[in-house]
């Protein structure tokens, strides 16, 4: 059933009602957005499925404070994102990321020139390289972009409602979510070009 | 008015977003027409977003449902009295 044909407020009213079981049904269209918000920050395939199970149980657990003012699924994501930072805080006590990161504004980076650029077929995808390779651009961004290019270009949330998810304002989410993707166009534009012709139908260069 | 290519490279985000405003947007817009640069670095961006949007990337591991919503039920019945 798609999510927006779902009536989650009433789901979750029987849910609080004493219909536990419900929430079994409320939470399946979240379960790849979930893990997928943890791999990214985890890194780790067990760390970040650990911490989508905290997550889904700490929703479940906290369900009556949840305050229809937000989507359900915007919740959600507020609840994993800070379970996955409170565990990279935990696990990376020494390694501190946070005073590597650059700030908002600063620094210019220049994206790959690329003289001629054919569209890499999604077709790619099926390639576990393709898909490693994009992995591993994602998941080395600097936190405070990967969150942002998370929500808003791999879950698909609006520019407001990934500002509401991570506690910023709307003018940052943008500031940020341009940087990632100028980051990501120059980490992998060249590459994906270079991975090119193997099969010559796939004329990309 | 003739826009400079750095000066585009600062608008391809809100430019894929179709956020830019209407004089930006039409600056932009005059030099991709003739910037083969800028046009091979936007159609690259706007490609990358397409690949990483796409729900192979981020799989399910094998067997998480199961685990996720078995870890849920002890919890549940944990509740009941």
């Amino acid at each position: 059933m798609a999510t927006e044909l779902r009536d989650e407020s009433r789901m979750i009213a029987s849910i609080l009602a004493g219909d536990a079981q419900l929430f079994h049904e409320l939470i399946r269209p979240y379960e790849r957005r979930v893990y997928a918000m943890a791999l990214s920050f985890l890194r780790n395939e067990a760390d970040a499925e650990d911490v989508a199970q905290e997550a889904f149980l700490k929703a479940f657990r906290s369900l009556a404070g949840f305050r229809g003012d937000a989507k359900f699924g915007t919740w959600l994501v507020s609840i994993t994102l800070n379970e996955a930072r409170s565990r990279i805080r935990r696990r990376d006590a020494i390694k501190m990321e946070s005073l590597d990161e650059p700030q908002d504004d600063q620094g210019h980076s220049s994206p790959a020139l690329l003289r001629d650029w054919k569209e890499i077929p999604s077709e790619a995808l099926e390639r576990k390289e393709v898909r490693s390779l994009l992995q591993k651009a994602i998941t080395s961004l600097p936190q405070i972009y990967r969150e942002v290019f998370q929500l808003r270009d791999i879950e698909q949330m609006s520019v407001n409602e990934a500002a509401e998810a991570l506690g910023i304002t709307v003018s940052s989410v943008k500031v940020r979510l341009h940087r990632a993707r100028m980051m990501l166009q120059k980490n992998l534009a060249p590459q994906l070009k270079q991975m090119a012709p193997k099969r010559r139908w796939w004329a990309w260069s | 008015m003739v826009i400079e290519c750095k000066h585009v490279w600062a608008h391809i985000s809100g430019y894929l977003d179709q956020s830019l405003p209407p004089d930006v947007l039409e600056q932009v817009q005059k030099h991709l027409e003739h910037c083969e640069i800028c046009s091979a670095i936007l159609d690259s961006t706007r490609n990358i977003l397409i690949l990483t949007a796409d729900e192979r990337v981020f799989e399910l591991p094998l067997g998480f449902s199961e685990r996720l919503h078995a870890r849920l039920e002890e919890e549940i019945k944990g509740l009941e009295p």
